[in-house]
């Protein structure tokens, strides 16, 4: 495997262009990746500050420092940026910087179109965030974009629209990169059951947004010739359904919750068995839960959809196919489990963050599990429980992940040590004050709260308090990791190729930082 | 048996918690129909298995995490696969899985049994507000947030009741089933009261049901859970459940001041009447969109204040209110609102603010311009 160091020694031999030129022409998996994670940072800072604004008015009843219209278009925007703009650019990012190297492979199948998906993207935020400043506002409808709300709305709805179906050319062109990547680029003897986890994750998510990402392209089509063209998809008066609006957003939503969540368990199958100094527990096990969720995703969306009135056996059938999910997920976290079970473990940051991961995306497992059951679920649908659930599922579980990954590469991507003492710091604070958040919440739920609301009656008040304070020390704390990662790009103790005591896969045969031309020649897997 | 379950998931809860908070509710509020309980013990239920788990696999994980660090010395094994436990730790949750499965699916099927209903009422939901139409009474109303806009900006301090009372509370008899009929006019709300375990989205053009029988006299409690609009945190629902001699004399009530109400749609008012029952219209159906000054909000909701509209022709005016504007917020108020209301409010608005027009629009003009057309049920409310 020593071969593949040689790569680095043909950087030479192509001329490539410095300056900004380099970073918008660049057709290198190792930029494009870098370009996805900052794109995603920025994206993480804005939207994070739109939930503060939200949770510091909610800091008490009453209105104070938003009006109901904006606020709905907070959270809406919030929404949409931390799916679109924050968690699936990160993960773009991990699977370009990651899959070639994991692969042993020189790039990515096609570099020019992974050029594209990524430089799409901004013009996609742009689109977004600019509709703050139109006439009325950003959209206010929820992420969800239900008809008729959506067809009330003024031109950043159309706006929002466009940016939804540039966001989904991005995936898709990601997806088709990445699957014809991991398919055809692998190092000879890397066989599909030898591959590291997280690239068996990322393929089967990529396999999921090539059938997902079209199905909401047609949904907000739909909605775009509804509001500009008189046709009635989903105006009852006109013959259509507002109802088969969320059926057909939720076929592609409820796998779109799974794209936000595999990837993740790679990055985490990748970091619990490093620092148990162990090898994963299960793989064969874990490559088929990983594809049982993935199937099964497809089979339970009517669960967003309780209270719409649909019939009892449509409700029994959602409700079991949707407990179902539970029995691969928990394979999962007992084979995570069984990994660290008599390892030698070591507690660097992004060991620390896969267990916060792995606990607290458990509790966001268990109250799925409580709204599986359709009885609760519609008490609890369009409650904060939901709030909760789906924050401790896509903070401590997607985010978690993708700070634990970060740590984890980090010194392969800049060839530093990160600072370890500040990378500490970065997980308690934020491990904490996402608790302080977000807990508070399932109580809120039960005890009434409708979600999406500015204001709220006098019994909700300390709860919702408590979960400010810890919004903001949450937020706050991320600072924090932009500063570690600015420290660690600028300099710091060397970083050996072989990063980790326990760490096994190609990346980590190659230099530290990883050279811009790896893997010119194949390296062999035995 | 069932505070043997709210003791234990309460305090695995509560653990986590402050006892600052002892008098917050950990748990569903306190259930007042058979659904309510049912989806209580349920509740209670899940919890358990899901905190018995918990404790097992993260006891087991952690004891790993103290026992087997390297600081201390403890040496890495080598296995990575057990076939055996493997199928274990996949049949043994399909198995509880199914457990909780069973009892949830008996109580989806009782929860979608709306036959044989007592009392059958239909509810619309509008863009802020609740319509009510007791099919069997012939009585119908409309019921708004009773909160004072001045509590909500904060110029006064906030009721025990804050965004949770309404002007007109629903009333049913205690013990009676009663089925709810749901739809709405706009775009989609749902209606939930979380002590009875009533709740359902409300779809415009199509209609849903489900049902409810409240176990004891009482006020219950809830609001909109879908996102509606602007106004989603603004439009609560108050049900009043009553004896049935309570609930008849209810009934009579109504219908005598529906009588009153139709009366109004044949008078002539004086402008002064108008101006005043106007602004009551105005301030509970337009205020919340154009703003008590009549100012709106740029951008999303006009002014009316020195509007084409409140200022130009009465005929185009008077259209406006009662057809709406399509494709937008401003909602039709034909149905809603009786012919009275209606010439009451368009006068106010004419003579509100800078629109000093001294013109005065009569019931009559209403019911012409509906082109003869029935007149509305009157909103008894007004």
């Amino acid at each position: 495997m020593s071969d593949a160091v040689h790569a680095h020694e043909d950087h030479g031999h192509h001329a490539h262009p410095s300056g900004i030129m380099r970073w918008l022409t660049t057709t290198n998996h190792k930029d494009i990746g870098t370009l996805y994670l900052w794109f995603s940072l920025i994206m993480l800072f804005s939207a994070g500050s739109m939930a503060l604004m939200i949770r510091a008015e909610l800091f008490q009843p009453g209105l104070q420092l938003t009006q109901p219209d904006f606020f709905n278009q907070l959270t809406t925007m919030h929404g949409l940026i931390m799916i679109f703009g924050v968690i699936m650019p990160a993960f773009s990012g991990f699977a370009n910087w990651q899959v070639p190297l994991m692969l042993g492979a020189p790039d990515m199948a096609f570099p020019r179109m992974n050029n594209w998906a990524f430089w799409i993207l901004p013009v996609a935020a742009i689109l977004l965030l600019s509709s703050f400043v139109l006439p009325g506002g950003a959209v206010a409808g929820g992420w969800t974009m239900y008809p008729p709300l959506y067809i009330q709305g003024g031109i950043s709805y159309d706006l929002t629209i466009l940016a939804v179906h540039i966001m989904g050319l991005s995936s898709i062109m990601g997806s088709i990169n990445i699957i014809t990547t991991i398919l055809n680029m692998r190092a000879p003897g890397l066989t599909l059951m030898k591959m590291p986890l997280f690239v068996w994750t990322w393929l089967i998510t990529a396999y999921l947004l090539i059938a997902t990402m079209p199905v909401l392209a047609g949904a907000v089509t739909m909605l775009l010739t509804d509001r500009n063209f008189g046709t009635h998809f989903f105006n009852a008066a006109g013959g259509g359904d507002p109802v088969m609006f969320q059926h057909i957003f939720w076929f592609f939503a409820h796998p779109e919750v799974y794209i936000l969540i595999l990837p993740a368990f790679g990055i985490v199958s990748q970091v619990i068995p490093t620092f148990s100094r162990k090898p994963l527990f299960g793989y064969a096990s874990m490559v088929y839960a990983t594809a049982s969720i993935a199937i099964l995703s497809f089979i339970v969306w009517a669960h967003h959809m309780f209270t719409v009135g649909m019939p009892v056996a449509a409700q029994l059938f959602f409700m079991l196919s949707t407990m179902l999910i539970a029995v691969p997920t928990g394979v999962k976290v007992f084979n995570w489990t069984a990994t660290m079970w008599k390892g030698s473990l070591t507690f660097e940051t992004p060991m620390l963050f896969a267990i916060a991961f792995v606990c607290l995306f458990t509790i966001g497992g268990f109250s799925g599990l409580v709204l599986a059951i359709a009885p609760v679920d519609i008490q609890l649908h369009d409650t904060y429980y939901v709030v909760a659930h789906f924050h401790y599922v896509l903070v401590s579980g997607a985010l978690f992940s993708i700070f634990a990954g970060i740590y984890y590469w980090l010194p392969k991507w800049t060839g530093h040590m990160y600072d370890e003492r500040l990378g500490k710091w970065h997980f308690w604070l934020s491990v904490i004050g996402m608790n302080i958040v977000f807990f508070p919440m399932h109580f809120l739920g039960l005890a009434g709260m409708p979600r999406r609301i500015p204001d709220y009656s006098l019994q909700f008040t300390e709860f919702n308090q408590i979960a400010t304070v810890g919004a903001f020390m949450f937020g706050f704390s991320q600072l924090i990791f932009l500063v570690v990662v600015l420290k660690a790009i600028r300099g710091g103790v060397k970083a050996p190729a072989q990063v980790w005591e326990g760490a096994e896969g190609l990346e980590w045969t190659v230099p530290s930082p990883a050279p811009y031309h790896t893997f010119v020649t194949a390296p062999v897997v035995k | 048996m069932k505070s043997t379950w709210r003791w234990t998931s309460g305090t695995a809860v509560g653990l986590l918690t402050q006892p600052a908070l002892a008098e917050y509710g950990y748990n569903l509020q306190q259930p007042a129909s058979q659904v309510a309980h049912d989806v209580f013990q349920l509740h209670n239920l899940i919890m358990l298995v899901c905190a018995g788990i918990f404790v097992v696999v993260f006891g087991a994980m952690f004891y790993a995490l103290i026992k087997h660090r390297k600081s201390a010395g403890h040496p890495a094994a080598h296995f990575h696969e057990n076939t055996t436990v493997e199928i274990i730790w996949t049949v043994i949750p399909f198995i509880i899985l199914m457990g909780m499965a069973y009892p949830a699916a008996k109580v989806v099927i009782d929860m979608k049994d709306t036959s044989n209903p007592d009392l059958t009422i239909k509810v619309t939901g509008y863009q802020w507000k609740w319509g009510y139409d007791y099919l069997n009474e012939d009585i119908s109303f409309y019921s708004t947030l009773a909160t004072p806009r001045a509590q909500i900006t904060g110029a006064a301090p906030k009721g025990e009741n804050y965004l949770l009372e309404v002007d007109e509370p629903v009333v049913v008899p205690v013990g009676k089933r009663v089925r709810m009929l749901i739809t709405a006019n706009d775009v989609l709300h749902a209606w939930w009261v979380p002590a009875l375990g009533a709740k359902q989205d409300a779809i415009p053009g199509f209609i849903r049901d489900i049902w409810f029988k409240a176990d004891a006299v009482g006020t219950y409690r809830g609001q909109c859970v879908e996102l509606c609009g602007k106004d989603h945190g603004f439009m609560p629902i108050v049900v009043e459940v009553v004896s049935q001699a309570d609930y008849e004399a209810w009934v009579a009530g109504k219908k005598s001041a529906a009588k009153r109400a139709e009366a109004d749609n044949t008078r002539e008012f004086s402008v002064a009447e108008l101006v005043e029952r106007g602004q009551k219209v105005y301030e509970s159906n337009c205020a919340a969109c154009h703003q008590a000054d009549g100012k709106g909000l740029a951008g999303s909701f006009p002014a009316i204040s020195g509007s084409k509209v409140a200022t130009g022709p009465i005929a185009d005016h008077i259209a406006l209110v009662l057809n709406g504007r399509p494709g937008t917020a401003m909602a039709a108020f034909a149905k809603q609102l009786s012919d009275a209301d209606i010439a009451a409010v368009v006068t106010y608005q004419r003579n509100a603010w800078d629109n000093k027009t001294g013109d005065r629009v009569q019931p009559a003009d209403i019911a012409s311009a509906r082109g003869g057309a029935k007149v509305a049920a009157a909103s008894a409310a007004q």
